[in-house]
């Protein structure tokens, strides 16, 4: 216990600012928190559905809740329910063996349903192409808020991509009005 | 080359592991796997191709077998009008799924094999679609429609219930379809069902360049981008007949181990948290992730994608960066011991760790468990070490080996070979000899098969090509989880529910690189 306690005092506080969206978006990274809670009234909830990715993407969406990124710090957290869900993130070209899984977890979302579609593929199957199997790219199945680009993005493209996604179904006005 | 009482005289491929091919006629296919059985010898991968279109070709069912000497891909040549093969799940056990993918790809059956349900093909296309041969282009599209129900094999008596788990799963997963069978909290069995992520990699091979299929052989499972890519490139160079750069070499293997530590990094992380000791996980996480920007920093990619490319490397490293490498690897190999003794010490993380998710030798053998999870089951086999390919051989080294093949063993092994691939990682680093990173590949005058087999973080990754050097016309990626999720299945017998994600996670099996 002694030697797990030390190792916590010793290793401290290692997250790091969270990212800057750049002068397209009129709120400071530091605010972050604050303007989901403002636009969405709680916490950003996400689900994410691997639709047939490489599962290089899954490794770097698992790296956002490391502490270096700490998302649940900037009040995102990913859920287990698609009803507790205000975001789907999605990866993978989307294999026609889970084209209905994906849209059923879509349908148990409720509203706003912002869709985030993660990685090269899921933009037209990419690598994987569109065949008898592979419906190539995540816009046939689901109407697509938002794709990060990358194979697969690292984790601060990823911040970037979910804070953005947010920010274009709601962001501008209410940023723009404050 | 002698099995029991057959004797091939098999065409060496240029390899630097020994692989051999041969061919085997129809009457002998199941004796000759009885026989690598009986030796104590693996069935590593077993596909089909279709090369009706060829010279006096038709369909063919090829075998890995893994015996003492090295691999051998037999080929089962079954003419133009071949539609069944004998079957060789007596012997191999593991095979059943194998075979059940061919007969979705292909419609060749294995005869007589009981178990015909369709293993890949899930209902989204026609059951007499089969995407392998040359007459479909693999483009076609059909309808969407509802998937087909399967027929899972029911567990009955008093008080038995069933768990239907996926194929969307509660975390970050990839997705599969577990279906328990459970009294109260044990479980009586599980059943999987995957092939949910199958894409059509394998007729998408079809329609690239050689040169570039290294890229789609690296997505095939992303957390083994290098084992699969290296493999792959392995196989194109023996029929290019291309040797490597020293300098090369060692980078390659350098890299397969750096994505080795990653891997075993972030599983350690996740079985502590599996376990509700969330510390662990936090501990791992920042290690792993420290460790995936030096890959950023020195070649350019977190997860080292698209670094190793046909006749070498894309990435050379620099003085700079071996010193950067050097202290990276001291930093971590102290931080692990660290960890690892606060493991070790855990009363409440080693009473969930062990003698759980068991897998005795025995079954182990049985059911072809390979790769880390093997070895903590007794297996000793590790090809890094077996057949002393450079620049392993000569460096003194360790297999990780554990006989009780719980959870907890397979922690101990993941410890001991974080350790021994930081030591690797540094020799190869200081043994860098001068000169090129890649050559060109030399041209080729006909189609041949090539061979790749590598020992990856999870277990063999092989790749089969058949290429004259510029097209593709077959190329076949093996996972190891192929012999690996099977296990799983018999590793929970007899556990609780909630220990299921825990023994699950000691394995960490790939979804997508079985699924293809």
């Amino acid at each position: 216990m002694l030697k797990t306690l030390f190792q916590i005092g010793k290793q401290g506080i290692c997250t790091e600012p969270a990212p800057d969206l750049g002068s397209d978006f009129l709120l400071p990274a530091h605010r972050l928190r604050n303007e989901i809670l403002e636009v969405l009234g709680r916490s950003l909830t996400i689900r994410e559905v691997d639709a047939g990715s490489c599962n290089a993407c899954e490794l770097e969406i698992h790296a956002t809740n490391n502490l270096y990124y700490n998302l649940e710090g900037l009040g995102i957290k990913f859920v287990a329910s698609p009803r507790h869900a205000d975001m789907l993130l999605v990866t993978g070209p989307v294999s026609r063996n889970m084209a209905m899984a994906l849209k059923r977890t879509y349908d148990a979302m409720p509203a706003p349903k912002i869709v985030v579609a993660v990685g090269d593929c899921t933009i037209n199957g990419g690598i994987f192409g569109e065949n008898y199997a592979c419906c190539g790219g995540v816009g046939k199945i689901l109407p697509v808020d938002h794709f990060i680009h990358g194979c697969p993005p690292p984790p601060i493209e990823l911040l970037k991509g979910i804070l953005t996604a947010v920010r274009l179904r709601y962001g501008h006005p209410i940023v723009q009005g404050k | 080359m002698q099995i029991a009482d057959f004797t091939f005289e098999p065409e060496r491929l240029a390899t630097p592991v020994p692989i051999w091919r041969a061919t085997c006629p129809v009457s002998d296919w199941q004796e000759v796997a009885h026989a690598v059985a009986a030796s104590g010898g693996r069935l590593v991968s077993l596909w089909g191709s279709d090369r009706r279109v060829r010279k006096a070709g038709g369909y063919v069912i090829s075998a890995a077998y893994a015996t003492a000497e090295g691999l051998l891909c037999l080929e089962l040549r079954l003419g133009q009008q071949g539609e069944s093969y004998p079957d060789i799940s007596a012997s191999f056990p593991y095979a059943n799924r194998m075979q059940r993918t061919i007969a979705d790809l292909l419609g060749l059956v294995a005869e007589a094999m009981e178990d015909r349900r369709p293993w890949l093909n899930h209902g989204a296309w026609p059951a007499d679609y089969f995407p392998l041969r040359h007459e479909v282009t693999g483009k076609e599209a059909f309808p969407a429609c509802e998937l087909q129900d399967y027929p899972f094999v029911r567990v009955e008596g008093d008080g038995v219930h069933e768990i239907a788990v996926g194929p969307v799963h509660a975390g970050i997963i990839e997705p599969g379809h577990f279906r328990f069978s459970v009294v109260g909290e044990k479980v009586l069995r599980l059943e999987e069902r995957l092939g949910y992520k199958h894409k059509g990699i394998d007729k998408r091979f079809e329609e690239m360049p050689a040169k570039d299929g290294y890229r789609l052989a690296g997505r095939v499972s992303g957390d083994s981008t290098v084992a699969f890519s290296w493999a792959y490139c392995m196989a194109l160079e023996s029929i290019c007949n291309t040797r490597t750069p020293a300098r090369a070499r060692w980078l390659r293997a350098l890299l397969l181990e750096r994505e080795r530590v990653a891997n075993h990094l972030g599983d350690l992380g996740a079985l502590a948290n599996d376990a509700a000791f969330t510390f662990g996980l936090t501990q791992f996480m920042r290690l792993k992730e420290d460790w995936l920007r030096l890959n950023q920093h020195l070649f350019g990619h977190r997860l080292l994608m698209d670094v190793v490319i046909p006749g070498g490397v894309a990435v050379d490293l620099e003085n700079t960066g071996i010193s950067e490498l050097l202290t990276q690897c001291q930093g971590i190999a102290k931080e692990v011991k660290n960890l690892r003794a606060i493991y070790e010490n855990h009363a409440g993380l080693q009473d969930r760790f062990i003698a759980t998710g068991r897998v005795t030798k025995e079954l182990a053998t049985t059911l072809g468990l390979n790769g880390f999870a093997g070895r903590a089951s007794g297996i000793p086999v590790d090809l890094r070490a077996d057949f002393g390919m450079a620049p392993y051989g000569g460096h003194d080294f360790k297999k990780a080996v554990h006989r009780n093949g719980d959870v907890a063993a397979r922690v101990t092994v993941r410890f001991d070979e974080i350790a021994e691939s930081l030591r690797l990682i540094r020799l190869f680093a200081t043994e860098l000899a001068p000169g090129e990173i890649v050559v060109p590949l030399e041209a080729v005058a006909e189609t041949k098969l090539g061979a790749g087999w590598i020992e990856g973080w999870r277990g063999e990754v092989f790749v089969a090509l058949e290429s004259d050097g510029e097209k593709i016309q077959r190329c076949h990626c093996h996972d190891p989880s192929w012999q690996n999720w099977p296990v799983l299945e018999h590793a929970v017998i007899g556990n609780i529910v909630p220990d299921f994600p825990l023994i699950n996670k000691s394995f960490n099996l790939s979804y997508a690189g079985p699924d293809l």
